[in-house]
């Protein structure tokens, strides 16, 4: 086990060697700079800023340095909100990001699974196929339509809860709404065909001619495998909340860090657009990493040797 | 199990119901005043400051030596009174004695100076990017500009500015410049506590922050909010009725405005807000008492690249501007009240006693498709052209896309000729432009102060802003010859002259419209004073419910 | 084992006398290639049989023709202005309104449609392409490159999305072409690792031992026999993969990165709606309602496929 996660870590950081080199070099093939702005700094003066922040060197040169510094988990100052750090940046604003995120993960986990378990059991009865008609509605609208509805309707006309901001905790309600419809209709479908599944096979039935009730059945015996695939969904929604949290977030006016990512890349904020990547692709992967490990924990059928998982 | 989910979604219901009604008693404090500046101010920090953004808070939080009346006229700021001598080369400032920074120390000459000095120091972390503001000062550009610069001055008491005691600042400038008590009013000239010797960053966060102004700066969290206060040492302080200033960061105009319907800002729009433009409309049309729409001191025009043919050929380009129909544009895309321009300097600047754009009308030229017709003929001729090749119309995001669409569709219509409207990404976009890599570009240039002078000096031959690629002796002698005099009548009438060359002779540029500042106010938002370039000042509303 | 290969060489060198040996003809290696095609019959026999995947597919069907027909039919066309007329209601002149420049509405949706359903196919015809050939030869090649080769989509595939998608559009200017090859950049990882998933439980299996006992080359193998049997979770994966290049399209359209005006996608259309769909409802009611309609009816196909792909879930 030490060894097999030991193994991922190693992957982890040779990865991220390789998305930091890529992304330097990507960011700085794009036309422009952090001080091209429209009423022009007079060019000596621009000089001397590019001087500053070591732009006047080779790009080659520019990325050891920026390597050097990432070494020593320095990520530098934003070139565009002068005297702030990266790290800063990110600290403040991925705060928010996170709380919404992680609020919206566990609904749509509780919601889907529990919306799910129901279609399962009433199989081509009513609730399934209502909730499975509400699931197919939730992936087919995009994010920004149900938040734009919601804000408008709970917002501004009946003024249940605020458009924007988040200073009391039924805030967080709206953006957690817009945040949540997609992964609790995916969830919700994931749950219901494992589900069925797990129903037909064979432990299910000797559970059945036990004599349990089909809801014991379904909480004791079905529950833990039929979570398995959601385990699997988590992972990367879980990044792709938290991360891709960028329309709801500028709907809301939520300060998080989507918004600072999508400015960053505008600004041409070199060490911002860095920073940020890295900080993304280390959730992702550590969501990854978890749900592995959660993978193992949950399935009794995995077990772990010698480096390689066997199924 | 459905009589579950029933009780469960009633449970909530019943639930959120309670705890918004709680919420909404709590709110709306008396003399507090709510906007919204969409993005988070890049910096705070004098020397650093060179947006719009960071102006708005700048201004509730200091003050210059001189400062604007709600007319735009200069009144005195930490400034008591002041001399000029030497032909306007030499200003003595007297400051008063009672003026205070946010922690009790007393306001001074050496203040100004250090902040100055600290603004042009090519060592600053980061070097100033807005240090040219302060170039009228004498030696100021030579002590700035270090690298590659044989005329470097590395000594800053070189520099033109000097405090003779706590009391008095002598300023000595290069040329004399008859707006100079504008420029101790701009944000440029605020002075600095000394701690920001020892502190670098004092400028990053609310705790550190030391200011002069009549607010003082009391949170700020980072991309979300800001308030200032009251500064009780402010020296002014019976004229200052707000007890704090709230600051949102929301970046949707549409979150923006919903805000403002719902009742949690008092202003919404311009400048540092917007008001989605069919929305404005609407507000138009029903005469919407809470809407103000005022002229501002910018122009919105295209860029033709002069270099470039079919566009070096002066019919040509008349062609394109003559082929339009700016009042179609203006009441029918953007909607916002904005005049049609045809000329480049906007109104609201200062003349020699009246406004400049009444005194000099800008009557270059006439909307006209059969002469358009004919001159894109001639001028195609005169190229060896048989007809317009296809040509891009590039622009950013935003509005421009669909003004640059309807315009393209005239020219199809009127002209017969085929446009490209291609939107590029903001930096792209300038790159290219400032680079001449583009046909047709849309531009925009707002006034820098209130003297025609920040809109005919940027086409002279090289300049820094010149991104047309005009290139006219009589145009760059007329604007030397307003530079070298200090007499108004003499000034307008060389810089009226240049415009003309610009636009009556050359069609360089084809303006479209000067801009206006459209904004939603609540009812009980009294005293608040947009000036000449559209910017807010709201140090001294007060909130009458 | 080095003994039983003696043995058999030794029998080899024995029958030779009694049997003559065929020259080798790639073509009939071995003929059992009608089973696959008789499993694809079972599934579509299972489709026929399931009424809201074929209603899915044939609303998907009448999506289709109606984006092509109608923008070619309307009297109007996409880019228009009729400053006089904007955001007219829907009316017996203009069915659908007009937007802010009093452009035709009906044509533009449409057009739109046409646009994101142009972006969902070639987007996913892609995926399909690279993702097959990349996780066939993942799966069926040895396993240092096997494992590299892995790892290389791993880290594409930690690239943050959105910088990739931002930067190309950054560079290369919005439009078409630059959203087709945003999505296209990493949204075949997903296939190649299911098709990879497939092919090494099959590696394995029986009947492809036999094939290559028969002489087939490793080529052949993974073309003739693990291809098609992963055919399946393929097609359920290229399905549902479509909505998804239509989603990411509109979401890239809200950050303004989407297929740029006059032309329109759906994605495009709503997002430009954001603003004035409060005083004029049908811009945003009208592609958002399409948009709605395509997506339900692709993840109720895509659904049915997967139950009729998937034996054990046959109910």
């Amino acid at each position: 086990m030490a060894r097999y996660l030991g193994g991922k870590f190693v992957n982890i950081i040779v990865s991220l060697l390789i998305l930091a080199t890529a992304t330097f070099f990507l960011m700085k093939a794009v036309p422009g700079d952090p001080f091209t702005q429209e009423k022009a700094i007079p060019p000596e003066i621009k000089a001397q800023i590019m001087a500053h922040y070591g732009l006047d060197k080779p790009v080659w040169h520019q990325y050891l340095i920026y390597m050097k510094n990432l070494f020593q988990f320095d990520l530098g100052e934003s070139m565009k909100s002068s005297n702030r750090t990266v790290t800063s940046i990110i600290a403040d604003s991925f705060g928010t990001s996170f709380k919404v995120g992680i609020i919206a993960i566990i609904v749509s986990v509780i919601i889907g699974v529990y919306l799910g378990m129901m279609a399962a059991l009433r199989h081509k009865k009513f609730i399934d196929n209502f909730f499975m008609f509400i699931a197919v509605l939730g992936i087919s609208i995009p994010s920004f339509v149900v938040g734009a509805m919601v804000q408008y309707f709970f917002g501004v006309k009946f003024q249940i809860f605020t458009v924007a901001g988040l200073e009391g905790p039924l805030d967080y309600v709206l953006p957690v709404v817009a945040l949540s419809t997609l992964p609790i209709a995916f969830i919700a479908r994931l749950t219901r065909s494992t589900m069925l599944e797990v129903l037909t096979s064979d432990y299910i039935r000797t559970a059945k001619a036990k004599g349990l009730t089909p809801h014991a059945i379904l909480w004791q015996h079905g529950l833990r495998n039929g979570i398995l695939p959601v385990v699997t969904y988590l992972g990367p929604m879980t990044a792709n909340v938290i991360t891709g949290s960028v329309v709801v977030e500028q709907i809301f006016g939520l300060p998080g860090l989507g918004a600072y990512f999508v400015e960053s890349i505008t600004n041409r904020d070199y060490t911002l657009i860095m920073g940020i990547t890295i900080f993304y692709a280390v959730i992702l992967m550590a969501a990854r990493f978890v749900t592995d490990v959660l993978y193992i924990i949950i399935d009794p059928r995995i077990k772990i040797s010698g480096g390689v998982v066997k199924k | 199990m459905k009589k579950k989910l029933l009780v469960l979604v009633s449970l909530i219901l019943v639930f959120t119901g309670v705890l918004s009604a709680c919420g909404k008693s709590g709110s709306g404090s008396d003399q507090t005043f709510r906007m919204n500046l969409t993005t988070e101010p890049p910096s705070l920090d004098v020397a650093q400051a060179q947006d719009q953004t960071s102006f708005t808070v700048l201004s509730g939080l200091f003050e210059g030596l001189t400062r604007m009346d709600k007319d735009g006229n200069i009144i005195p700021g930490v400034a008591e009174k002041w001399d000029v001598a030497d032909g306007g080369k030499k200003y003595t400032f007297h400051l008063r004695s009672d003026a205070k920074w946010s922690n009790g120390d007393p306001v001074t000459a050496h203040d100004f100076e250090y902040s100055w000095k600290r603004t042009l120091d090519p060592k600053l972390n980061p070097p100033a990017p807005y240090a040219y503001q302060l170039y009228y000062i004498k030696n100021a550009q030579n002590y700035n500009i270090e690298a590659d610069n044989p005329n470097h001055i590395s000594d800053p008491a070189q520099v033109g500015v000097k405090a003779i005691d706590d009391a008095t600042l002598e300023v000595n400038l290069e040329n004399p410049t008859p707006y100079f008590l504008n420029i101790t009013a701009f944000f440029t000239s605020y002075p600095v506590h000394k701690s920001a010797q020892t502190n670098a960053n004092w400028a990053a966060e609310a705790k550190d922050y030391i200011s002069n102004g009549p607010f003082k700066l009391s949170t700020w969290k980072h991309g979300d909010s800001m308030e200032l206060v009251q500064n009780e040492n402010y020296w002014d302080k019976k004229d200052i009725h707000l007890t704090s200033v709230k600051f949102s960061m929301v970046k949707d105009a549409n979150t923006e405005l919903s805000m403002y319907k719902t009742g949690k800002l008092d202003w919404a729009g311009k400048p540092t807000g917007d008001i989605p433009t069919e929305q404005l409309a609407k507000f138009r049309e029903e005469k919407n008492p809470e809407l103000t729409i005022k002229p501002i001191a910018s122009t919105y025009y295209y860029n033709f690249n002069n270099e470039k043919k079919p566009f070096n050929n002066v019919k040509v380009r008349k062609a394109l501007s003559m082929a339009i129909n700016r009042q179609d544009i203006v009441d029918k895309v953007t909607k916002a009240g904005q005049t049609p321009a045809y000329g480049f300097v906007s109104g609201g600047i200062h003349g020699v006693s009246g406004e400049y754009r009444s005194e000099v009308k800008d009557d270059y030229f006439k909307e006209d498709v059969a002469e358009a017709k004919k001159l894109l003929a001639e001028g195609l001729q005169e190229e060896g052209m048989t007809s317009m090749p296809e040509f891009t119309l590039t622009f950013n995001e935003g509005l421009h896309k669909e003004v640059a669409e309807a315009i393209a569709n005239m020219w199809k219509e009127n002209l017969g000729i085929t446009a490209k409207t291609e939107v590029q990404e903001w930096k792209i976009f300038l790159k290219n432009r400032q680079s001449l890599n583009y046909d047709v570009a849309r531009a925009g240039w707002g006034a820098d102060y209130n003297d025609p002078m920040t809109f005919i000096d940027m086409f002279t031959t090289g300049g820094g802003n010149n991104d047309i690629g005009f290139k006219n002796a009589d145009y760059d002698a007329l604007v030397k010859e307003a530079y070298a005099t200090s007499d108004q009548q003499k000034r307008v009438d060389a810089m009226a002259k240049a415009e003309k060359i610009l636009i009556g002779d050359n069609q360089a540029i084809m303006p479209i419209y000067y801009y206006t500042s459209a904004q939603l106010v609540k009812p009980y938002v009294k005293n608040y004073v947009v000036d000449f370039g559209g910017n807010i000042d709201y140090t001294r509303i007060s909130i009458e419910k | 084992m080095s003994t039983q290969l003696k043995d058999i060489q030794h029998s080899e060198a024995n029958t030779q006398a009694l049997f003559e040996k065929l020259p080798q003809r790639h073509k009939e290696a071995e003929i059992i290639t009608a089973e696959s095609r008789s499993t694809f019959q079972e599934s579509w026999a299972r489709l026929r049989k399931n009424k809201y995947a074929m209603t899915g597919m044939y609303v998907l069907i009448i999506m289709i023709i109606l984006a092509i027909v109608c923008p070619m039919l309307s009297p109007y066309n996409t880019y228009t202005n009729d400053l006089d007329n904007t955001y007219a209601a829907p009316s017996a002149k203009h069915w659908f309104g007009t937007d802010n420049l009093g452009r035709d509405m009906f044509t533009r949706s449409w057009r739109g449609v046409q646009i994101s359903l142009i972006v969902g196919f070639t987007a996913a015809l892609i995926d399909l392409l690279i993702g097959v050939a990349y996780g066939g030869i993942m799966g069926f090649a040895g396993k240092r490159l096997g494992n590299a080769m892995n790892k290389f989509a791993e880290v594409l595939y930690a690239i943050p999305y959105m910088l990739v998608v931002i930067l190309l559009g950054v560079v290369m200017g919005s439009g078409l072409f630059t959203i087709i090859l945003a999505l296209s950049i990493t949204g075949w990882i997903t296939m190649s690792w299911i098709v990879r998933g497939q092919i090494l439980q099959l590696k394995n299996q029986e009947y492809v031992l036999a094939a290559q006992s028969m002489g087939a080359s490793g080529g052949r193998i993974l073309f003739r026999h693990l291809i098609p049997n992963t055919l399946g979770p393929i097609i359920v994966t290229v399905t549902l993969s479509v909505p998804s290049a239509i989603f990411t399209e509109a979401f890239l359209s809200f950050l303004g990165l989407g297929v740029q005006s006059p032309d329109a996608s759906l994605g495009s259309l709503i997002s430009s709606a954001m603003s004035s769909w409060t005083l004029y409802p049908w811009v945003m009611a009208i592609p958002a309602s399409l948009l709605c309609i395509t997506m339900i009816a692709f993840n109720i196909f895509g659904d049915g496929l997967q139950d009729a792909f998937d034996p054990k879930m046959k109910k």
